[in-house]
């Protein structure tokens, strides 16, 4: 008779048990219920710690809410868009780093360095370079002098991601990448940080791992080991920051993005021209300037970690630019004039679990995947941007670790599209909302110019997801839980020298690569399956020494993946953008009319419809190494729903294997 | 009668005398109050139940078995002819790749999903038929009390069909650190040295992945 619990069957039920058992709880602290009492029915509440339930029968909406004796239920945002959206701060670059130069090969020098995480309330410590593999292309690409160079360390810091009027003594451990020449004392941190980078600048990032040693409370999940990864750059192996590359605290890693378009080395060696009106004869790069890439982001992938790590905070953006070629400037007056400068807002969707203390919760032992009840923006649950009467680019990244997210206004206008996986299109895209799976991102522009001052517009996420394993694909009414960020629309008069919506709408950005002179030689077939609850490809479990796939270097290959379906899964290939060439054996739809890193398939990859195969062509280009492709549901990663390739050159012995 | 006493007395009538009859000793150990430390997390992760070991001893499962150790911990059945031949097997492996330190200070459970009929009697013949070493425990319990450790553990299938086939049952080992609250997990054919190696790399001072390994 202690377990009767009832099943909520959608989400919006669930909501209203939820709600319903909140109530009882704000009931029986007003009622002032002893400790002693309550725990004599049966149950705990609230009180400076989780929300535990047991012997369910007392109060039904709390049995309901409770799905399993391991629900935990975080406590209620009552105070929303009382807290300004916070704005991913820009990472300053250093003249010279604080320590040893950096070079090709792996820095033997040590470097004496304050280490927050070392010993009980930090301490110095001989930092050493843990990177052992030498920079490829080094020297070609202008090696050191080359380069500009950031020093950020990954370390804990302080932050409430609910609103400081209604729980101002909450203090989150969060674990983040901060940047050290702006935040040397930490009170500027912000949670989600940026680096703007620009093409034929190649970005010396230097990561120091300054997270807890020793016994440090972790919050019970996460580990201080991390693999920045730069999703989805163009990068070599050794700067991916892949799964096995991990390193501990105490170390640093200096990763070289050497920000040169795919091709470079390869299939466009003496480089490309791109032309517009302002130059006619064309303005050089080197590789395919098609190849240009715009919104990135870095988190971390230290391997069975992924999740928690990435959940404990280290997320954060990397926006590449393409003035070079006069594209994507950073400077709305030139180029094809996108929004630019405070008006380029990156916005890091994430759901997570709070404790009553207002720690994060993450459930270790779960293997379907993580659902949190609080969405947030930028770290913050429900905040609000008082917007100005222009032309914004927002750019959208889904950053898990389990819940896809289909995103629409709440006025019913619709969103203007300009890149997809952090890919300009071809041409805008008018749609009125856009699904994303985790680590996929979208780039649009939303012109608040029409809107009266006062107008509230609110972005909403309506998609259905009940569980971990994936989405419904059903779209929920509108209402205060699908509601993620408030815009008001200020009534200060701005300038906006971003180009017109009628050009942004209908310019030429960047065509889909031609993929025709690099012809198909190797098809490969590639099955996300389960068996006995382990995730397997192919009907292997992940092994650290199996490479999977041989791809040779410069050539282009088709793969195809399938899945039995009873799942979602967004696949993440490192390394190169592809291109979808049919979903189901039938031609690709809008989602998948662009360069892409991230492929949904299985349920509710479009629509409520599943994907059985989705089939893509991607050239393996430039670089000699390791790559892994994987489930970006991180829990499912982590969890060995993962292989890795290696791009090898011609003459190598398994080429082509 | 104002809300509180509206409230106490709800509380007195859900608490009714057959009620109170049915609370059973070890309520009081899932309903914790769990507050934002180690402690009060690890007792709501994992319950504190009393197990029965292929030796016939009785322990309780998180302070004997769990606490302050370095741990694997699967699910499996002596009359098991699916993956548990091959998982045995494969996990002995890992056994022998930690060697010495096998019940000194890395321990292996693993946990009956037949208790009725795994008796300690029955699992310690299946130990001594597979040669099992000191520091690999079988276990088995009340059914309440193993079903309780497959839900805390994450070992329950979300598709209720497969979770009612033993056949089907998770074939994956989970791993941890308890005093660091270092947990994975690895499917249990994994090959085993990488196993034991998934172990070390989460350990302070443990080894670390050699790339040169890994380059096929």
């Amino acid at each position: 008779m202690f377990k009767k619990i009832i099943k909520a069957t959608s989400f919006s039920q669930q909501e209203k048990i939820v709600e319903r058992y909140m109530k009882e709880v704000n009931d029986i602290q007003a009622a002032g219920i002893s400790r002693r009492e309550l725990f004599k029915m049966g149950l705990t509440a609230g009180v400076g710690g989780l929300t535990t339930i047991g012997g369910g029968v007392f109060l039904p909406n709390l049995a309901q809410a409770a799905s399993s004796s391991t629900s935990i239920i975080s406590p209620p945002c009552n105070k929303p868009w009382t807290e300004p959206l916070p704005i991913p701060k820009t990472a300053v670059s250093v003249g010279n780093f604080t320590g040893p130069e950096a070079d090709k090969g792996q820095c033997l020098e040590k470097q004496n360095l304050y280490n927050p995480g070392n010993g009980p309330i930090g301490d110095y410590e001989d930092f050493i370079e843990a990177r052992a593999d030498e920079h490829q292309r080094w020297d070609e690409l202008g090696g050191l002098a080359a380069c500009t160079k950031y020093e950020l360390m990954a370390k804990e810091i302080d932050w409430n991601f609910y609103s400081l009027a209604e729980y101002p003594a909450f203090n989150s451990k969060v674990w983040t990448y901060v940047d050290m020449n702006s935040d040397s004392n930490g009170e500027f941190a912000t949670g989600v940080l940026r680096l703007k980078a620009q093409y034929g600048s190649p970005v010396l990032m230097r990561m120091y791992n300054g997270l807890p040693k020793g016994d440090r409370d972790t919050q019970g999940f996460g580990i201080n080991q991390c693999s920045p990864h730069l999703h989805n750059a163009h990068n070599p192996p050794e700067s991916d920051g892949g799964p096995m590359r991990f390193f501990d605290s105490g170390k640093w890693w200096d990763y070289w993005y050497p920000n040169i378009r795919a091709g470079f080395a390869s299939t466009h060696k003496t480089g490309t021209f791109r032309t517009d009106t302002a130059n006619p004869k064309g303005l050089w790069c080197p590789g395919d300037w098609q190849e240009t890439q715009s919104t990135l982001w870095f988190h971390d992938h230290r391997m069975d970690f992924t999740a928690q790590n990435v959940y404990k905070g280290m997320a954060s953006f990397y926006t590449l630019f393409s003035k070079d070629i006069n594209l994507d400037t950073d400077d709305e007056t030139i180029g094809l004039r996108l929004p630019s400068g405070k008006y380029d807002i990156p916005l890091l969707f994430t759901d997570k679990v709070f404790d009553q203390t207002g720690q994060m919760f993450f459930d270790t032992f779960n293997i379907d995947g993580i659902l949190g009840d609080q969405q947030t923006v930028n770290f913050k649950i429900k905040p609000y941007l008082t917007v100005d009467r222009r032309k914004y680019r927002f750019r959208f990244l889904d950053a898990g670790p389990s819940r896809y997210i289909e995103l629409s206004l709440s006025n019913a206008a619709k969103f203007t599209r300009i890149a997809n996986c952090g890919n300009l299109l071809p041409k805008a895209q008018i749609v009125s909302s856009i699904r994303l799976g985790v680590a996929e991102r979208a780039d649009v522009i939303i012109d608040f110019s029409t809107y009266k001052p006062g107008t509230v517009i609110y972005l909403e996420n309506r998609l259905e997801q009940l569980n971990g394993k994936g989405t419904t694909g059903k779209i929920l009414a509108s209402s205060s839980k699908t509601q993620l960020l408030k815009f008001i629309v200020s009534s200060a008069t701005v300038v906006d020298n971003s180009a017109s919506l009628a050009t942004l709408q209908t310019q030429v950005m960047v065509p889909m690569p031609d993929r025709t002179k690099n012809p198909i030689k190797i098809k490969r077939k590639f099955d996300f399956g389960t068996s006995n609850g382990a995730w397997n490809v192919n009907g292997k479990f992940f092994n650290p020494t199996i490479v999977s796939a041989y791809p040779i270097e410069g050539s282009q290959e088709e793969w195809t993946l399938t899945s039995p379906g009873g799942w979602s899964h967004p696949v993440h290939i490192h390394h190169e953008e592809f291109e979808v060439i049919n979903r189901n054996g039938k031609a690709p739809a809008i989602d998948d009319l662009s360069r892409k890193d991230v492929v949904r398939i299985g349920d509710g990859a479009q629509g409520t419809a599943g994907t059985s195969s989705i089939t893509f062509r991607m050239q393996f280009r430039d670089w000699i190494g390791d790559y892994p492709m994987h489930c970006h549901n991180v829990v499912h990663e982590d969890h060995a729903m993962m292989i890795r390739f290696k791009i090898v050159p011609p003459t190598d012995p398994n080429a082509g294997k | 009668m104002n809300k509180r006493e509206f409230i106490k007395n709800l509380t007195g009538a859900s608490l009714g005398v057959a009620a109170l009859a049915c609370i059973p000793e070890s309520f009081a150990i899932s309903v914790t109050p769990v507050i934002g430390n180690q402690v009060s997390r690890s007792k709501r992760t994992f319950p504190n139940v009393p197990v029965v070991t292929h030796e016939g001893k009785v322990v309780h499962f998180y302070d004997d078995l769990i606490k302050n150790k370095i741990v694997m911990i699967n699910f499996t059945y002596t009359n098991c002819d699916g993956i548990c031949p091959g998982m045995i097997a494969n996990l002995k492996q890992v056994y022998k790749e930690f060697g010495a330190r096998m019940g000194k200070d890395i321990f292996m459970y693993s946990i009956s999903l037949q208790p009725e009929h795994d008796t300690p009697a029955v699992l310690k013949a299946f130990t001594e038929l597979h040669k099992i070493k000191s520091g690999w425990t079988f276990l088995t319990g009340s059914k309440a009390n193993i079903e309780l450790l497959r839900e805390h553990l994450g070992y329950k299938n979300s598709d209720p069909g497969l979770d009612k086939d033993n056949s089907q049952h998770l074939g994956v080992v989970k791993f941890g650190i308890e005093s660091l609250e270092r947990w994975g997990m690895a499917p249990a054919l994994g090959d085993p040295k990488y196993l034991a190696e998934y172990i070390r790399w989460m350990e302070p001072n443990g080894s670390r992945p050699v790339l040169s390994e890994m380059m096929g």
